[in-house]
């Protein structure tokens, strides 16, 4: 099911570094919201190496690690997100 | 790989350097493990759930951080830092201060497996960034991650986890932080997965057992790669001042001695043991059955101790403090005046009330407040109901150790039944103390007397004898048994066997009165014959005389008669012969 127009996706990917890992994970990302979220979406990427303080706010353990800030209530799902259902149902975007 | 290379360089270093350790600041741990943890490594703390693993780590850093000066970071996975926050604050541990002070930082780590979902490959550098952050931010030298195995709770990925693991220790290492981890106990593992396999180092195992109901926690060092370490288990104990380890083997024999004396308190048993007492800062058994007044002793101890103007600690485990003194009172002693004075002071508590590590805690304790010169412990005997008789006698031998290190004197009372159990107690126990006194019952004549012997005393030279001892209104005292043919005689037999004692020696003294007098007469009768042969013989003598006086005197007159004739015949003696000659022929 589409996500209505009137919802806002905040999104926020936190990544140690350019690891392989983490441009796999952006780049799958941004080609689901390119799909799914068109024009809905903002995403954030944190390096933790340059900000490592931020990564006990959103309880952040293993990288990469998206978070769902809005809508509410907050999603996490982790790793380079490779599988784009699993992705989909975690984010709430297709029912599972 | 990495790991393996590094692992092999800090071994090199430690077989230059020696190995260098943490001090944990838990009393007695540092004993144990012969001045700390290993620095700059980690340490795998395991033991089931409530075992304390939580508490001690968070010792390690709250130690640290006020005693070493080593500010120590705090990253749980289990409790959130509020709640720890709040359930360390019972062990006196402020965590609010000491985060402000910047010497400690909380993490709490939430993993929740409904709110994670994973897809493909993924690493844990957010926990090592989050870590490395928190160690950074404070300069920390101590870690605790507590419950690390909470990630396998959390994730799916083992195979990712156990990597990420070993890659966690080897980074810490790297760090040279000193760490603990915890971690639940499994199945015939230390841990539920294997965490052991990546913590080398050393594995402090936790345990908390439930035996007659009453708990008691141990620890053991399971491994000290490159070190010495005790290998027993140690029985802890969480109170209001944190952990306390008790090292059994801290015992150390090279204690002072001193040669001064303590008076039992009742000159005859003083007199006993050398007509000094007890050796000061030494060890007094007093066993004995049932009622046989050990109690007594001990009060009359207390009392000849506050008397000397000395305090004492009077621990009862059997009667009510106030019972101890009213009975007392019956036998002359009054301990409530020595109360008042503050001189003695009662610890009463029941052995089952807690474990018996508790009670050497408690025991510990009052001793440092009260800073007595004698500790009196009342009975021993209980103890066995709450542990077996090994764990009994091992708390024991630290209690006296602990008292001979203080020099305080100590009496312990005993009970003995005539049953394997308390006989065993004695046995225990009586190859530790110094002194020890025996009160045995002497059942004879249908009544029941009190014996009292000295068993052993160290150093002197003490009475073999069995003496009888007696309760009376003016307090104690030991009578000499009396010893007859018939055997020791004790109580009444004894009161009795001395007036028969008594009579015999009357009826002896009578019938020597009676033998007297019969001599006398037999001396009067024998004197009395005498007298009358005396006066037979006299009779016999004289009859004989006048015989003899007569041939005498007829001969006298013959001769005279002879003469006469003879003069008349021819005036002169010529014819005597004739006229004899003549006379005879007459005569025929």
């Amino acid at each position: 099911m589409p996500a209505k127009e009137s919802e806002k996706w905040e999104l926020r990917l936190y990544i140690a570094g350019h690891t392989e890992k983490s441009v796999t994970a952006l780049n799958n990302l941004r080609r689901y919201c390119e799909e799914h979220l068109k024009g809905q979406y903002k995403i954030e990427v944190i390096d933790l190496l340059r900000q490592p303080q931020l990564a006990e706010g959103d309880q952040i353990l293993a990288t990469p690690t998206l978070v769902r800030k809005m809508p509410e209530p907050m999603r996490k799902i982790i790793g380079d997100l490779s599988n784009e259902e699993k992705v989909l149902v975690g984010l709430n975007i297709i029912p599972a | 790989m990495k790991p393996g290379s590094n692992k092999k360089q800090k071994k090199d270093d430690t077989k230059q350097l020696g190995l260098q350790k943490t001090p944990s600041g838990i009393s007695g741990l540092d004993e144990i493990t012969g001045g700390g943890l290993p620095k700059g490594r980690p340490t795998l703390i395991c033991g089931e759930a409530g075992s304390g693993k939580t508490m001690m780590s968070i010792e390690f850093i709250v130690r640290g951080a006020m005693l070493f000066d080593e500010p120590g970071v705090i990253m749980t996975f289990e409790e959130h830092s509020d709640e720890l926050a709040v359930n360390v604050a019972s062990l006196g541990f402020d965590l609010e201060k000491l985060q402000a002070e910047k010497k400690i930082k909380l993490d709490y780590v939430h993993i929740s497996r409904t709110e994670i979902r994973e897809t493909g490959e993924y690493d844990l550098d957010g926990l090592f960034i989050r870590l490395g952050y928190a160690i950074d931010s404070i300069k920390a030298k101590r870690v605790v991650l507590d419950t690390l195995e909470n990630l396998f709770g959390g994730l799916k990925n083992k195979g990712i986890i156990r990597a990420e693991l070993r890659r966690l220790f080897t980074w810490l290492k790297e760090k040279g932080v000193t760490a603990i981890i915890t971690g639940e106990r499994g199945d015939g593992k230390l841990t539920r997965y294997g965490l052991e396999e990546y913590v080398s180092d050393c594995v402090i195992l936790l345990d908390h057992r439930v035996v007659n109901q009453i708990s008691t926690r141990r620890l053991r060092i399971v491994k000290y790669r490159g070190s010495l370490h005790g290998t027993n288990e140690y029985p802890f104990l969480i109170d209001e001042d944190g952990i306390a380890v008790l090292p059994v083997t801290s015992l150390s024999l090279d204690k002072e001695t001193t040669t001064d004396r303590i008076s039992s308190g009742i000159p005859s048993v003083d007199e006993m043991l050398d007509g000094k007492g007890f050796f000061k800062g030494g060890s007094i058994l007093i066993s004995g059955t049932a009622g046989t007044g050990k109690t007594s002793i001990a009060s009359t101890f207390a009392d000849g101790v506050c008397k000397n103007n000395e305090r004492c600690l009077f621990f009862a485990f059997e009667e009510p403090p106030q019972q101890i003194i009213r009975n007392m009172r019956s036998i002359n002693v009054h301990l409530d005046n020595h109360i008042k004075a503050g001189l003695l002071k009662f610890c009463a508590a029941r052995p089952t009330l807690y474990g018996l590590e508790m009670h050497l805690v408690a025991v510990h304790k009052e001793i440092q407040r009260f800073n007595p010169s004698v500790v009196v412990i009342d009975p021993i005997t209980n103890f066995v109901s709450i542990g077996s008789i090994g764990e009994v006698k091992n708390m024991l031998i630290r209690l006296m150790d602990f008292l001979q290190n203080e020099q305080i004197t100590v009496m312990f009372t005993s009970l003995t039944l005539n049953d394997p159990i308390n006989d065993q107690t004695d046995e225990a126990i009586s190859s530790l103390v110094d002194s020890w006194l025996l009160i045995k019952d002497i059942e004879s004549n249908g009544e029941r007397n009190r014996g009292m012997y000295v068993m052993k005393s160290r150093g002197m030279k003490h009475s073999n004898q069995i003496r009888e001892f007696v309760i009376s209104d003016n307090g104690l005292d030991l009578i000499d048994v009396y010893v007859g043919p018939d055997g020791i005689l004790t109580g009444s037999a004894r009161e009795a066997q001395i007036i028969q004692e008594e009579t015999g020696a009357a009826i002896h003294s009578y019938s020597l009165n009676r033998k007297d007098r019969e001599i006398k007469r037999k001396r009067q009768v024998l004197e009395s014959k005498i007298a009358s042969l005396h006066s037979e013989f006299e009779s016999v003598e004289e009859e004989l005389n006048k015989v003899y006086e007569e041939e005498e005197l007829r001969k006298q007159i013959l001769s005279k008669n002879r003469e006469t004739m003879q003069s008349i015949r021819r005036g002169g003696n010529k014819n005597d012969e004739s006229i004899t000659q003549q006379n005879a022929s007459k005569r025929k």
